[in-house]
């Protein structure tokens, strides 16, 4: 009765703030907004046309290079780069290629401009120039350009994953290493942001005094649960907000902005594929069509509702485990400056788990990645990331098992270290004090 | 009849021992002090006594049985170190700290309008408590105690931060509470309020119990049979002072009147004779008995362990 009390104003004067109100805001809009500006970006794109002058001094590339929709080619003839880059500034030239006489052997050119050019005038030069040197190379030696043509290989590998009930289902390695990362870093995010929340609420209760008043009604462990219960509600009700106006706001803005978003991806699509080889175009935009399709599938096919819950668990569990422990680091302090040293083995477990996250990614079954999802202060992060890869279930069940019992112990023995911490005032405390803490009597 | 005791008190930390066998024993309905210097064992003794903690070794008793954890209900406590939640509001915040003592809401409610009336800051209910002077929070702090009527109240240190006005006004409603019956505990340096305040009275220094009892006998036995004598002018001061059974201190003298400070030194001398005696040497107007106050037998005490313990032990005064 009275941890419900606590819970509920630490959950309303949290809930009421401004911060919270204007996090809850900004945060879809974010999300929103990175979801929907790049196909935005693309169809509103007003980038301007840049030129580029070549002088080709080995007169291979006449007129061979193809232009693209920002980028197009002129050829200067019978001028010195000397000469041109006097010129320069009264030119609307956005750089000056050099291609030298002997490219066939160096295989290098030159790319003069008063500015650092960006990665796709880079990029893109790169790529025109190789194919069309290897076709040159080929010709020189006798191949057919349409037998290369028919001999080129493009394997496209479809993973498909075998349900338990013996049905199929086409996976996306893509998609699901995306799932794992945002899932993990949510996790991350969420213990971090909400602990903090706790170790900072803790020292307020102590800075302003107000802890002895509340202790003599209530027991310490009490007072510690029900901040603890209090903020993981706030949390679970940011992510629930987050995640309906997210999916309002998308969907809002993409009937507002793109009222037809198929048609749009197609037409993204082609101009793409337009900087490619005609030929190669109508394969290529059959093949995206497909893929889009392939996409939506492999999203139906993901098991939404054990993601969707481990994800619950998860971010309860590790949490807790982290939650209390942030407890007992707010009673040990005075001020929040002095929390440095306590933070350290708290915060290492958890930024080694996001640092692990990337070799498990790559290999979702190895032994880091199993170890790491066992170990009870990592497992939050790293089985969350996993789990989108299909975890066994003995591995679930071990790791929620671990978790669940190592937040019962550090609950109890930083229960130990708070109730002492929120009476000790102006006292440096370290480590050897905290040990001794955990010996008192009641 | 008791209300609350505590036998023989315990209490150890890491370093230093807060509480080395202090009992204490409070009747009902009355006033008690208690007493020591900083960092003597008051506040370790006062959160014992409120289950914050609990002692090493050493037994509690409420109404003659033993301390059980839902007797906090039944106690009101006012910490030395208080404080508020400062971004919530007045209002809320007395609920709240009502409600986890047990009140409902709505008892809560009606209960902090009367007194929230009584002290004239009805208008600060939707404050925010940062805005409020600490006299202000001082106030609000002592309503939340006494809000939910317990029948045994504790205060550490409850003047320590008020006006002389303020002061006042809580004076006369401790007195107000003691006289509906309700028992105080309270600590402070001020012995001034002691004296005013408190029926009994425990001295803690050092850890240990060094006095305890009704504060009328404790000033009777450290009285050191001094009494003050005014007389009319023309004193026979010089035939006075030859009797041995007494000793005059003081003599001092003005236009209109001649006082004296009279120690007396044999015990069998009676005060009706002592006066008799002073009667012979000149007009008589005014007669009384000094006493010690609280402040005097205080400090004397304070200092008298202190010596006795560094020459015991030899060990410095980590205060």
């Amino acid at each position: 009765m009275k941890i419900f009390l606590i819970l509920k104003r630490e959950y309303l004067t949290r809930v009421k703030k401004k911060s919270f109100i204007i996090m809850t805001i900004i945060g879809p809009i974010l999300m929103a907004a990175l979801m929907i500006a790049p196909s935005l970006l693309a169809k509103y794109d007003n980038q301007k046309v840049k030129t580029i002058a070549v002088i080709d001094d080995s007169m291979i590339f006449y007129k061979s290079l193809p232009n693209s929709k920002y980028i197009k080619f002129d050829y200067i003839k019978h001028q010195s780069i000397d000469k041109f880059q006097k010129n320069f500034p009264n030119t609307d030239y956005y750089a000056l290629l050099f291609i030298p006489k002997n490219i066939l052997a160096s295989e290098k050119v030159q790319l003069f401009s008063n500015k650092q050019p960006g990665i796709d005038v880079k990029m893109q030069i790169i790529n025109t120039l190789t194919d069309n040197i290897e076709k040159i190379k080929l010709l020189k030696k006798n191949i057919d350009v349409d037998v290369l043509k028919s001999v080129k290989t493009d394997i496209k590998l479809d993973t498909i994953k075998w349900t338990d009930d013996g049905q199929t289902e086409k996976t996306s390695t893509e998609i699901t290493t995306v799932l794992s990362m945002i899932s993990g870093l949510l996790i991350y995010f969420f213990i971090f942001l909400y602990g903090a929340q706790v170790m900072r609420g803790v020292i307020e209760e102590k800075t302003s005094r107000i802890i002895e008043v509340i202790i003599s009604s209530v027991k310490p462990f009490k007072l510690m649960m029900g901040k603890i219960l209090g903020i993981a509600l706030v949390g679970l009700t940011q992510f629930v907000l987050w995640i309906i106006l997210t999916f309002a706001l998308v969907n809002i803005s993409q009937s507002i902005f793109m009222p037809e978003p198929e048609y749009i991806q197609q037409e993204q699509a082609q101009s793409i594929l337009s900087t490619e080889q005609t030929t190669q175009q109508d394969v290529g935009k059959n093949l995206n069509i497909q893929e889009v399709k392939d996409m939506l599938s492999v999203a139906k096919a993901i098991d939404w509702i054990v993601i969707l819950g481990s994800f619950l668990f998860y971010f309860i569990g590790g949490y807790l485990l982290y939650a209390s422990l942030f407890a007992a680091v707010g009673s040990a302090v005075d001020s929040e400056a002095d929390t440095h040293q306590f933070m350290m083995p708290i915060t290492i477990p958890l930024i080694l788990s996001i640092v692990m996250i990337q070799s498990i990614l790559t290999n979702p079954d190895g032994q880091i990645a199993f170890w790491g999802s066992i170990i009870p202060l990592t497992s939050p992060v790293i089985m969350m990331a996993r789990i989108p890869f299909g975890v066994p279930y003995w591995q679930v069940i071990l790791s929620m098992a671990i978790l669940i019992i190592t937040f019962l112990l550090t609950t109890k023995l930083a229960s130990k270290i708070y109730r002492t911490g929120i009476l000790m005032y102006g006292k440096k405390v370290n480590y050897r004090e905290l040990w001794k803490w955990l010996w008192y009597k009641n | 009849m008791e209300i609350f005791r505590a036998d023989n008190i315990h209490k150890s930390y890491a370093n230093h021992k807060a509480l080395d066998g202090v009992s204490i024993n409070v009747k009902q309905g009355t006033i008690y002090g208690l007493l020591g210097p900083n960092g003597a064992g008051k506040t370790s003794l006062i959160r014992i006594i409120n289950q914050i903690t609990a002692p090493d070794k050493g037994e509690l008793f409420f109404k003659n049985r033993k301390l059980k954890a839902n007797d906090i209900y039944n106690i009101g406590y006012l910490p030395e170190e208080r404080g508020l939640y400062k971004k919530m509001k007045v209002g809320e915040q007395a609920v709240y700290l009502a409600q986890l003592k047990g009140l409902s809401k709505s008892e809560a409610i009606k209960k902090l309008k009367y007194w929230f009336d009584k002290f004239e800051i009805i208008n600060w209910w939707n404050r925010k408590v940062e805005e409020l002077s600490k006299g202000m929070q001082q106030k609000i702090q002592f309503i939340v105690t006494i809000l939910h009527e317990p029948e045994l109240l504790i205060f550490d240190e409850p003047f320590s931060g008020f006006d002389p006005i303020n002061t006042n006004i809580l004076k006369t409603e401790i007195i107000n509470l003691k006289n509906k019956g309700t028992t105080i505990i309270f600590s402070t340096h001020n012995m001034e309020s002691v004296e005013e305040l408190c029926d009994d009275i425990t001295l803690i220094n050092k850890s240990k119990n060094i006095l305890s009892g009704n504060i009328n006998d404790i000033k009777q036995s450290y009285k050191s049979n001094i009494y003050n004598f005014k007389f009319a002018n023309g004193f026979d001061h010089l035939n006075a002072s030859l009797n041995h059974q007494y000793k005059i201190l003081k003599h001092a003298k003005n236009k209109y009147s001649e006082t004296l400070k009279i120690k007396v030194l044999d015990k069998n001398l009676e005060t009706n004779n002592l006066v008799k005696h002073l009667m012979q040497f000149g007009t008589l107007l005014q007669f009384n008995e000094t006493l010690p106050t609280m402040n005097d037998i205080f400090i004397k005490l304070v200092e008298q362990t202190n010596k006795t313990q560094t020459t015991d032990n030899k060990e410095p005064n980590k205060n």
